[in-house]
């Protein structure tokens, strides 16, 4: 390659190609766009004319039977990811805490990075391990064993954001509140997790968001059930399985509920994923990938 | 005699309380992680004695007459996440320097397309096998994989009949599931390259994609390299989108157009309807095998120093 | 001499000399050998300072000397940092801090602190930010708080500037105001020493020069110690001044008297600019 000269033939040739690679790179953007605007799009179109009170209210019906509603999912989902926000934002803040404000000990440090293994890790594993502790022990699928295994995908997220929104907060902070005669442990309370408060909440919302689109491992804790929730230790419906049921069934009607289900899953999702998005905006400097 | 009223009497309360909170919630991390790995072991005994090794290269699959290995399951796995590498890292790499080049300033055409590429990462599993299944696959069997079969079917790779349920339309799902997070995680190393490296090539003259090209991305390689692995766990991990296109069939075959499984799609399908202990213990030990890949696949991807968060991601 | 021979001199002498006008004055705060650092290097080399009651006394010397190590020193902050060494004793009022039994909560409460960029508690408003020291540590009647809130913006000169928005957030207020916003912090609390660590650097001329003025007023109150490396500054408020160089104490002595006729050759060289 000559460098300098841009102009005459080999010039040519090297804007030819610089205007090529542009193109391509522009192709790539559109090529991960248009899948998006496709599901959306298809969700919308198949999922929203099925939208209508008795969908949201009542029970499924056998296949040849039209009408009817999918009330037992909407109402299992709410009540496992409910219960595994219980268990998960504790366990999170706690760990994201300790990440924050005792970074150097060893614990910390091995802590984090399991936790970030975790995060990454292929949920069904998640499911069939509260499976085997779990299903097998209590000897029936269960709301709670599929809380539990939800709880584990949402505490990696929780504790993350939470370390992340603890370590934005200047250290000066910390010192001011010392200084002042305030011991440590209300420092950490009253003034740290006060002051990134609007990290904590996004990062327990994100993981909401991330527990009601399981499936894997609700497939193998909590099943499935047409009812509604009578006892947490039975069979539980939820949105996901609907979907992945309802969707690979053979009959018509049934895929109905299933678009349907994703319909009220990703408005729910990208909802929730966009307004926190634009209220965290500006004020929040950044969490990241980090290299 | 020091006057405890001045100076004061150091207790031992508030402090260790939280700090012994908060540390047992750290320790429960380790310990979970801990507990899965014994808990697959556990469940997978009677699987890996009777076995053994082979189970890792044998076919046979044959809940009838108990005989189970997880070739046919490896083998998808890796198929289909090779494929979802070989479209998905060139397409996030061009988003990424897209992302990086343009995508300046918060209310430009490129914060806004950066955005939806960030949405594509909370669209959950199960709705994009959805769409897979009744979108997808039907288009992809008529205008690109009957063709294929058509004018080259005599290449191996090409040489089933496809109805659209096989190891190409789950790669090519896994492809564009895999496009967030390469392409996030690429853009941040790209915006890592100091801009000093970009300046000493313009200053001699080059081209845009050339200063791209020799300066920005060959500093860039491992990071990106730890981009292409993380996306490789994702592919291995993914479960959902893939069971509704992969034809869930136990047999392997060397064509893209033929039915197969993976380790993830197996595990979901058949526990219900294990009929033998021998028979749910060779799931788990699916499932442990799975859990060994994604450990290694994350742990090396560490290596490399990579965090992030799925989903909706904030920067400044 | 070379700095480093006159440093060998240093070495040499038990300690440095008190001021004739502090001989037989209670020291508020004595400082014995004092050493501080990181890891495995001091940043502090043996500090014997006594700081004069109701008095300002300034700590000064070029970067790196180890000044605001020793103030941080002074309120038991410098060991919060992971890896941080203290050896030595520091009496306040004849009792050492670093005794084994002493609790450091209940010290820094004596103790203000304002430090170099200013630091209002950003989800507090104006009121709650003074009166934090004391809600932070269960103080609830709000008529001692309201007493609290408006004695402290009174002496930090910031009462007539924000009585009518008391309830606005505190990073609502300009630099200069969002020091003495600090300042009335730490004086909630009712300490009897104030430590401040160059509390001026961030601000403008004119916000600097009120802050000047407020320390002249605070001193007949309270011991006040303040960190600077602004030489102007030093001989503008402060009755005393320390030279500290390369973690030792070299000089201490009526600021007037170190200014003009400086007992040590290494003070006189950083005086006249010799080295910053």
């Amino acid at each position: 390659m000559t460098i300098g000269d841009l102009s005459g033939k080999g010039g040519r040739r090297r804007r030819a190609f610089d205007r090529l690679m542009s193109g391509l790179i522009y192709g790539a953007v559109v090529a991960a766009i248009v899948p998006l605007v496709a599901i959306v799009g298809e969700v919308v179109i198949q999922g929203l004319p099925q939208i209508n009170w008795e969908f949201l209210t009542a029970l499924p019906r056998p296949p040849t039977i039209p009408g009817g509603g999918i009330f037992n999912a909407i109402e299992g989902s709410t009540i496992m990811v409910g219960l595994a926000a219980l268990i998960a934002v504790p366990l999170g803040v706690g760990a994201g805490i300790y990440f924050s404000e005792w970074p150097e000990s060893r614990l910390s440090f091995l802590s984090s990075f399991t936790n970030d293994v975790l995060a990454e890790f292929p949920t069904i594993t998640l499911g069939i391990f509260v499976y085997l502790v779990v299903v097998l022990t209590t000897h029936t699928f269960s709301a709670i064993a599929g809380a539990i295994a939800l709880s584990i995908v949402m505490i990696p997220i929780v504790a993350r954001t939470t370390e992340e929104s603890l370590k934005l907060v200047p250290h000066t902070l910390r010192e001011a509140s010392m200084a002042l005669g305030i011991p440590r442990w209300k420092t950490v309370i009253r003034i740290v997790i006060s002051t990134g408060k609007t990290g904590l909440a996004t990062g327990i919302l994100l993981s909401v968001a991330r527990a009601a689109g399981e499936t894997a491992p609700l497939v193998v804790t909590a099943l499935w059930s047409v009812y509604p929730v009578t006892n947490l230790w039975g069979p539980t419906g939820s949105i996901p399985y609907l979907i992945f049921y309802y969707g690979l069934s053979p009959y018509q009607t049934w895929h109905g509920y299933a678009w349907g289900g994703a319909f009220l899953l990703v408005v729910f999702m990208l909802g929730l994923n966009l307004s926190v998005k634009l209220l965290i905006g500006r004020k929040f400097a950044g969490i990241r990938a980090e290299i | 005699m020091i006057s405890s009223k001045q100076i004061g009497r150091r207790r031992v309360g508030g402090d260790q309380i939280l700090k012994g909170a908060v540390a047992a919630a750290a320790v429960s991390i380790v310990v979970l992680l801990i507990a899965l790995g014994i808990e697959l072991i556990n469940g997978s005994l009677q699987s890996l004695t009777t076995f053994g090794f082979p189970f890792l290269y044998s076919n046979t699959w044959d809940p009838n007459h108990n005989i189970f290995g997880a070739l046919p399951f490896i083998y998808g796995t890796l198929v289909t996440s090779a494929i979802a590498l070989l479209i998905g890292l060139p397409v996030s790499l061009g988003v990424a320097i897209f992302l990086s080049e343009k995508a300046k300033g918060h209310r430009s055409v490129g914060y806004v397309l950066g955005s939806l590429v960030e949405l594509l990462a909370a669209v959950p599993s199960v709705i994009f096998g959805l769409w897979g299944l009744f979108v997808l696959s039907p288009n992809l069997k008529t205008y690109v994989e009957a063709p294929l079969h058509e004018y080259l079917g005599f290449l191996p790779i090409f040489s089933t009949t496809p109805i659209g349920l096989d190891y190409f339309v789950a790669g090519i799902i896994l492809a564009i599931m895999i496009i967030p997070t390469v392409a996030a995680v690429s853009r941040d190393v790209l915006n890592a390259v100091p801009n000093s490296q970009r300046e000493a090539m313009y200053s001699l003259g080059a081209t845009h994609w050339e200063v791209i090209r020799k300066s920005v991305l060959p500093y860039a390689r491992s990071g990106i390299f730890g981009a292409t692995i993380l996306g490789l766990g994702r592919a291995v991990g993914e479960t959902m989108a893939v069971t509704f296109v992969i034809g869930n069939s136990t047999a392997i075959s060397p064509s893209l157009f033929a039915q197969g499984y993976t380790l993830s799609a197996l595990i979901v399908n058949q526990v219900a309807e294990t009929s033998t202990p021998l028979n749910a213990s060779a799931i788990v030990e699916v499932a442990l095998i799975l859990f060994g890949l994604a450990l290694v696949i994350n742990i090396f991807a560490r290596l490399f120093v990579v965090r992030l968060t799925r989903g909706a991601r904030f920067r400044a | 001499m070379e700095i480093q021979e006159s440093l060998e001199v240093r070495k040499e002498m038990a300690e440095v000399s008190t001021p004739t006008s502090l001989s037989g004055i209670q020291p508020k705060f004595e400082t014995k050998g004092l050493k501080a650092g990181f890891g495995s290097s001091w940043v502090l080399n043996g500090i014997d300072l006594r700081i004069p009651p109701n008095r300002v006394t300034a700590v000064m010397g070029p970067s790196g000397c180890g000044k605001t190590t020793f103030v941080r020193c002074l309120n038991r902050l410098h060991e919060l940092t992971p890896g941080a060494v203290v050896e030595g004793a520091a009496l306040l009022d004849g009792e050492d801090i670093y005794d084994r039994n002493a609790d450091p909560v209940a010290i820094r409460r004596r103790i203000g602190m304002v430090f170099q960029k200013p630091n209002p508690f950003p989800t507090m408003s104006i009121y709650h930010n003074v009166v934090a020291g004391l809600t932070l540590n269960g103080e609830r009647d709000k008529k001692k708080l309201d007493h609290a809130a408006e004695q402290s913006l009174r002496g930090a000169y910031l009462w007539d500037e924000v009585r009518d928005k008391l309830a606005n957030s505190g990073a609502s207020l300009s630099g200069g105001q969002q020091q003495r916003l600090c300042i009335a912090r730490a004086l909630a609390v009712e300490p009897e020493v104030i430590l401040m660590d160059e509390p001026c650097s961030a601000l403008d001329p004119t916000a600097t020069a009120k802050i000047e003025e407020l320390i002249a007023q605070l001193k007949k109150d309270y011991t006040i110690v303040i960190v600077t490396h602004n030489l102007q500054q030093a001989s503008r408020v402060a009755d005393y001044t320390a030279f500290f160089y390369l973690g030792k104490l070299v000089e201490f002595d009526e600021t007037a008297t170190l200014f003009e006729n400086p007992k040590e050759e290494l003070t006189e060289r950083y005086i006249t600019g010799k080295f910053g």
